[in-house]
């Protein structure tokens, strides 16, 4: 990069070009996959799902998303491209940002079938709901003996189905479940006349005290420090165009919930 | 009221100078510092999630495999010996600490594997419902683990590098002198890897 080149020709900053060069070695590695792009409510990459399926469980998607802002996709791979699928799918949920952002209510049905593997991978908001135990009675119910007899499509339907069932079973789950998160806010204390009357204080001090001004000086660097860091890594939509209708993520995060399994 | 033009003038430049300082990256190392330890704080809720389920697993194993004491006990001895280490944010700084509670959940997972290992030897066990439960949690588990670990170990070499390179390392050799690099996890087989369970 230029940087690094500016730094080494200014000579003494050798280090500082050579540290440089070892954090974008670093980063590397997450570039080298190539992750297909988010068409659609189905990404069938591997080309195992039959057109009528596909219909189907694209409309059941977009249903789901319609009642309970939920985003599930599926997605077929050709290759895992030497990974393990817990960390594939990781990744690509976390690309796609998938759920909304504040919920984080995504889910990401992936399946390699030359790898013969496939996962649930469930987002951070909806881990109470669809939880790895569950996801794995789904997956080696519904699914694997299916995939077993070379029947993708109806092991997909059928896995979708179950998810969604177990999904909207519970209606007030998923109301209740961000509470639960580091990055949900508690609503506002409705007694806002202390607000004002600490607000009238706020601004006394701010005139009549040296000492005051310096605190809020340093207040004032932190709330601009959280808000610089706010706007997130995983903040979705990056994602734009494509034939697929306008389908991008939400925003959502997964910490890896879910399950996998093999056939 | 004392609202002098003075004031005023003191409260804008008070303000601005807050701004510039802000923009000159000021706020890049706490705020990157506070990252780092709020990934860590998933690192260890994640073991200690995994933890918290090992007592069930030992008792439903228990139920089929009692002859398999040696096992159980290590699983036990090592399940005591990782919880009794806890590694706090301001401690992070440490490497040796680090280590010593990479060490302990390093011997817990290795346990942990014996324990799996020797279960496939008992089909009863293996095709028990609360077992399977279980089982699909401890991996769900270990994978949480891995992806909290490799959140942490990015949020760390974003602070580490950020102390070093510049414009980061102006403010760390001034304003920041305290702030000391945070020991990394050594990347390790076991932990990496969920162990793998067939049904």
């Amino acid at each position: 990069m230029n940087v690094a080149g500016i730094f080494s020709a200014t000579g003494g900053r050798k280090r500082m070009a050579a540290a440089l060069m070892v954090a974008l070695f670093a980063i590397a590695p997450a570039f080298a996959i190539n992750f297909p792009a988010l068409t659609g409510r189905v990404v069938d990459q591997a080309n195992i799902i039959q057109s009528d399926t596909r219909a189907a469980v694209e409309q059941k998607s977009a249903d789901l998303e319609e009642k309970s802002g939920i985003q599930l996709v599926v997605a077929t791979v050709n290759s895992l491209e030497g990974q393990e699928i817990e960390p594939y799918a990781n990744e690509l949920f976390r690309k796609w940002a998938l759920g909304e952002k504040k919920k984080n209510n995504g889910v990401l049905l992936l399946v390699a079938p030359n790898e013969r593997r496939v996962r649930i991978e469930v987002g951070y908001g909806l881990e109470g709901t669809l939880t790895d135990a569950l996801s794995k009675v789904i997956i080696s119910n519904a699914m694997t003996p299916r995939f077993k007899a070379g029947n993708f499509s109806e092991g997909i339907s059928r896995g979708v189905d179950d998810i969604i069932t177990v999904l909207t079973t519970d209606a007030s789950e998923w109301q209740k479940r961000p509470s639960l998160r580091l990055d949900y806010q508690q609503p506002v204390d409705p007694a806002s006349w202390i607000l004002l009357a600490t607000l009238f204080v706020f601004f006394i001090l701010l005139i009549v005290s040296p000492t005051f001004r310096w605190l809020l000086f340093n207040v004032v660097l932190n709330v601009l420090a959280s808000s610089g860091s706010s706007g997130g890594r995983y903040s979705g939509g990056g994602y734009s165009g494509g034939g697929g209708g306008g389908f991008s993520g939400g925003g959502g995060s997964s910490g890896g919930g879910g399950a996998s399994g093999s056939w | 009221m004392i609202l002098s033009a003075a004031n005023i003038r003191n409260f804008f430049a008070v303000t601005l100078l807050g701004l510039t300082l802000a923009g000159c990256g000021y706020n890049t190392i706490p705020t990157l510092e506070e990252q780092a330890k709020a990934k860590w704080s998933d690192v260890q809720n994640n073991y200690q999630r995994r933890a918290d389920l090992i007592p069930n697993l030992v008792a439903t194993v228990q139920g089929y495999a009692k002859q398999e004491r040696e096992v159980l006990t290590s699983v036990i001895e090592a399940r005591a010996k990782a919880t009794s280490i806890r590694v706090d944010a301001s401690q992070l700084t440490d490497p040796e600490k680090v280590k010593q509670f990479q060490d302990a959940q390093n011997q817990l997972s290795g346990a942990l594997g014996r324990l799996i290992a020797i279960s496939e030897n008992y089909p009863d066990l293996k095709s028990n419902q609360n077992f399977l439960a279980l089982q699909s949690q401890l991996e769900g588990t270990e994978n949480r683990i891995a992806v909290a670990r490799r959140d942490y170990i990015e949020a760390v070499r974003a602070y580490n590098t950020e102390l070093k390179t510049f414009p980061g390392i102006l403010w760390a050799s001034t304003f920041f002198r305290s702030n000391k690099p945070m020991a990394e996890f050594a990347a390790s087989e076991g932990a990496a890897k969920p162990p793998q369970v067939k049904f």
